[in-house]
């Protein structure tokens, strides 16, 4: 299920586990009313339990990205496994918004191999 | 304990044929039905994980589509705490995803019967898009591209479109290619 919440003046919007067209407009709309209405500084996305996404996910992160950067702001992403990665790669959103690299993430994957 | 599909597959070079009709009301509650629903049927050929990400993404594309612009149904019928949309509003179109294995190429059709594309090369161009208050991305087709092999359009304003993919499955996986 998807959450938020305001740590530091940043929003945090933990995602659902999977992002389609059905679940974004909720997600949208939410997100929307707490940069407006709470004044925040930049939005974090947590895609900790998201093992899907497909456009609309994009167009999720790329709507408030151009509401965030008119005040100033940043978007960024945390836990995004590799097909998040991927598609957050070949749709051009990695060179505009920040994507936090995990640490944890990456030493889970050598281990895997 | 071996996997049924690929014995089959193995059998004196003959295609094994697997096919299976899937057809639904076009509103975007039936979204993750549907490419789960493709990826359980794909499922005997023991795709990798990335291939199955492909054809699930590929598969939501295309079925989103139909759904919000074929039928211009956009809100479905609403989830607790969601906008709940009049029940007259809904057109009652529905989507129907054709699949076939042949061998081990998966060949995806997917229909609707709403109001078409004028212009499909322009629809397919990436960040292009006729709903741009949705605050969709516009990479519809290009995901749909980029994650299978073949793709191909056919539409007739008024009378629907018809997406046709393909994909290879057991080929070599992108893990090996990234580092």
């Amino acid at each position: 299920m998807e959450e938020f919440k305001i740590i530091d003046h940043c929003l945090m919007v933990r995602l659902p586990e999977e992002i389609d067209h059905h679940r974004a407009g909720y997600i949208c709309e939410q997100a929307d009313w707490y940069i407006v209405k709470k004044k925040v500084d930049h939005v974090v996305f947590d895609f900790e339990n998201t093992r899907f996404m497909d456009s609309s996910g994009v167009g999720i992160i790329m709507g408030r990205y151009k509401k965030i950067s008119c005040f100033g702001g940043k978007v960024y992403i945390v836990h995004a496994d590799r097909q998040v990665r991927r598609i957050l790669r070949l749709s051009g959103m990695d060179r505009i918004v920040e994507v936090v690299e995990d640490q944890n993430e990456k030493e889970r994957e050598k281990y895997e191999k | 304990m071996k996997k049924k599909g690929k014995n089959m597959k193995s059998e004196g070079g003959a295609k094994v044929i697997n096919e299976m009709t899937l057809e639904f009301d076009g509103i975007s509650d039936n979204e993750s039905f549907a490419r789960v629903a493709v990826a359980a049927f794909v499922s005997s050929l023991d795709p990798t994980l990335e291939e199955i990400a492909d054809i699930k993404t590929a598969v939501s594309e295309a079925v989103t589509n139909a759904i919000i612009h074929g039928y211009e149904n956009i809100c479905g019928y609403g989830k607790a705490g969601n906008r709940r949309p009049d029940p007259q509003e809904i057109h009652p179109g529905k989507v129907r995803i054709y699949c076939r294995i042949q061998g081990d190429v998966l060949h995806i059709e997917i229909t609707d019967h709403g109001k078409g594309i004028d212009d499909v090369e322009k629809a397919m161009e990436p960040l292009f898009t006729t709903k741009p208050e949705l605050e969709r991305s516009g990479m519809g087709f290009a995901f749909m591209e980029a994650f299978m092999d073949e793709l191909e359009v056919t539409s007739r304003p008024g009378e629907g479109t018809k997406v046709r993919m393909l994909k290879k499955l057991g080929t070599d996986p992108w893990i090996e290619d990234e580092d």
